[in-house]
């Protein structure tokens, strides 16, 4: 049994079937890559493992327990969080404040209200906070206003803000968008050295193959909704289906 | 200082000397002087000075903070009122009870109606709000007579039980209302030269609960839940899929800015110890929503001066006429007086609401963040850049190293 256990999940947008019966295992302190062409439904995939989409039908479960039902707040604090296709930072805040918010809903929970406290005594967790900002390189960039950095450094910012909450089960949906080069070499070695250190599942939705192939143990190809192959990243290079479906199309 | 770090102690320090010797600051010229006209240094309204300004750093907390804008927060006003009210008719004169069960009352209202409206944000919500105050002006002006006092507002009488206290005084009055025996309306004077000043306890003593409410607000804004609350402004997606369910910080931020509301008409109740209607008002929903724009929304001292700002203009533009004027310009030759004071007639007097609108336009245009940012424009021009752009909501809860 995998710690993430998708099942026959179908979900139609009107006439279309962004998802058609997905069946998806990934096992416990692994990274599993989704790959496909554009439209196949992955970030739809994603979507109903994180409560913000309900499938039509199937069930999700995570850890022993169905994710199905349970809004947004309650998925993450069971132990998911997820980096979004497009960035989902908090916007007006300070890069360190946009650390410290994880932090309290980690330590915390969903509503534990602090009304009196001062943000600036809780000194064990600035210093996570600054840690993991030293992990993703951007420690000097604490005091910046969030909404005024590039794409890469908010992509940076928000996989700091998730990992910071040492999830069980990390999303990631196209991490390395927009990112330059060094920036995404990084990346791959920073979740590298996670995966060493701590229990962590990672399921990555990638179109960049040098990323895929250097973190995948195993690599799932969605197509139109429907999983074509599952497989080991050596097979899936040389794989038929995967050529004419996605990897000799546009890679 | 009081779990504050030193700037915030610099400008609470600031505002509680402010608060202590209003009475002289507002009452900067000598009574006889020809510009006696401008002096604010009355206790009627230096009271309101600091009774809107409780009223309007409550709904920063909520507008300010979390974005969302309370059409409806007059509702709480007038419901901390009668409250208070109700405690002078069946209690006692005493204004501590009375505005504690203002807070108590207009907090359990917030929680029902925030919890209503907050099913909705952004102008559905306001909607909301608006429609839930214009109904409690309503029931207050018809239905509820029996509690409210219907249109004549609800007033003390000979008759009322007050059980603590006495009914009536030795003289056959109404008693007023005091703290522990020390009338609210008690006033001392004091005359330096041709300058003259007064101290009222009323006004100190609703000043400091001024300050208390300033404290507790500054304690609120660098809090995790002052965060909180900013992160609801700021991404509310993000938010729950952090973990965290932004609908209890919302309200909670709702009641408190409606127990703040629920404070001043409790406060205003016992500087004059009756309520109205009106007081809920959809006109009064808008004006603290002018003042917390007009100072700054989201900074932690705008709030005190837009209402201050907009009391005065109230209570002293209104009062000029066309005769004063006429005595301001006497030395001109007597065409152009008459010129100058028939350009100026339009702003003063009733038409005080055409300056507000104006100088309302021009800082939301060019000064988008309120009285306080034109503050630090003007500091950062003498080139001392102060405590005030300390000010700017994204700089002020990120924790120090
Ligand atoms: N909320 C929605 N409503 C209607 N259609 C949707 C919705 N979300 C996704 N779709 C459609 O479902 C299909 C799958 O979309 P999805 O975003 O999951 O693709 P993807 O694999 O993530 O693609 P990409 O690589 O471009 O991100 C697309 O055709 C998309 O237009
Ligand atoms: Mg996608």
């Amino acid at each position: 049994m995998g710690i993430l256990e998708v099942k026959d999940v179908n979900k139609r947008f009107g006439g279309l079937q962004a998802l058609g019966d997905v069946n998806l295992s990934v096992r416990e302190n692994t990274v599993h890559a989704i790959i496909g062409p554009n439209g196949a439904g992955k970030s739809t995939l994603l979507n109903c493992l994180v409560g913000k989409l309900i499938p039509d039908t199937g069930s999700v479960m995570f850890d022993g327990k169905s994710v199905l039902g349970r809004s947004p707040h309650e998925i993450n604090q069971m132990g998911i969080s997820r980096v979004f296709q497009t960035p989902e930072i908090f916007g007006d805040l300070t890069v360190m404040e946009n650390m410290m918010i994880p932090l309290f809903a980690r330590r915390d929970g969903a509503y534990r209200l602090h009304a009196i406290e001062s943000v600036q005594s809780e000194k064990s967790l600035i210093e996570q906070a600054e840690t993991m900002l030293e992990d993703v390189n951007m420690l000097d960039k604490r005091h910046m206003h969030s909404a005024s950095m590039s794409r890469g450094d908010k992509r940076r910012l928000e996989m700091a803000m998730c990992l910071v909450q040492n999830p069980k089960l990390l999303l990631l949906d196209e991490p390395t968008a927009g990112m330059a080069r060094a920036d995404t070499n990084n990346t791959i070695d920073l979740l590298k050295e996670i995966k060493e250190k701590r229990d962590i599942t990672i399921a990555i939705i990638e179109h960049d193959m040098h990323v895929v192939f250097s973190l995948a143990d195993r690599i799932t190809v969605l197509a139109q909704g429907t999983p074509l192959v599952e497989d080991e990243p050596q097979n899936i290079k040389g794989h038929p289906k995967v050529q004419e479906a996605y990897l000799g199309e546009a890679h | 200082m009081f779990g504050l770090d030193k700037k915030d102690a610099k400008l609470l320090l600031i505002v509680a000397a402010l608060v202590l010797f209003a009475p002289f600051l507002l009452n900067p010229f000598p009574t006889d002087s020809a510009m006696a006209q401008f002096n604010a240094g009355y206790p009627d309204l230096m009271q309101r000075f600091v009774i809107f300004g409780i009223f309007a750093i409550g709904f920063n907390i909520l507008f300010g903070l979390t974005g969302y804008l309370s059409f409806g927060h007059a509702a709480f006003l007038g419901v901390g009122s009668y409250s208070a009210v109700w405690m002078f008719k069946l209690l006692s004169m005493n204004v501590v009870p009375a505005i504690i069960l203002s807070v108590i009352v207009s907090g359990l209202f917030a929680v029902v109606i925030g919890y209503v409206s907050l099913r909705r944000s952004g102008i559905y919500f306001s909607i909301l709000t608006l429609a839930f105050a214009q109904m409690s002006f309503a029931l207050a002006y018809s239905v509820l007579t029996p509690i409210t006092g219907g249109e004549t507002g609800l007033q003390l009488a000979l008759d009322d039980p007050r059980i603590l206290g006495v009914a009536q005084t030795e003289g056959g009055n109404i008693p007023v209302p005091g703290i522990f025996g020390l009338e609210m309306r008690s006033t001392a004077e004091l005359a330096i030269g041709p300058w003259e000043f007064v101290f009222n306890v009323g006004y100190y003593f609703s000043g400091i609960l001024m300050l208390a409410a300033f404290y507790l607000a500054i304690r609120i804004f660098r809090s995790p839940f002052g965060m909180m609350l900013r992160a609801v402004k700021s991404n509310q997606q993000r938010m729950s899929y952090t973990g965290l369910n932004p609908k209890p910080y919302t309200l909670a931020a709702f009641v408190i800015s409606g127990m703040y509301a629920g404070l001043a008409g409790g406060l205003m109740a016992a500087m004059d110890p009756l309520a109205g209607a009106e007081r809920m008002f959809w006109t009064a929903s808008g004006e603290v929503v002018l003042m917390t724009i007009l100072g700054g929304v989201g900074t932690l001292i705008g709030p005190v001066l837009g209402a201050g700002a907009i009391k005065y203009m109230e209570n002293i533009i209104s009062k000029i006429n066309s005769e004063i004027l006429h005595g301001w310009f006497a030395f001109m030759p007597d065409g152009l007086e008459d010129l100058i004071v028939a350009l100026i007639y339009p702003f003063i007097g009733k038409g005080w609401h055409l300056t507000l609108g104006i100088i309302f336009m021009l800082v939301v245009i060019f000064l988008p963040g309120g009285l306080v940012e034109g503050g630090q424009k003007i500091a950062r021009l003498f080139g001392r850049k102060k405590a005030a752009d300390d000010e700017t909501p994204g700089k002020s809860t990120e924790p120090a190293e």
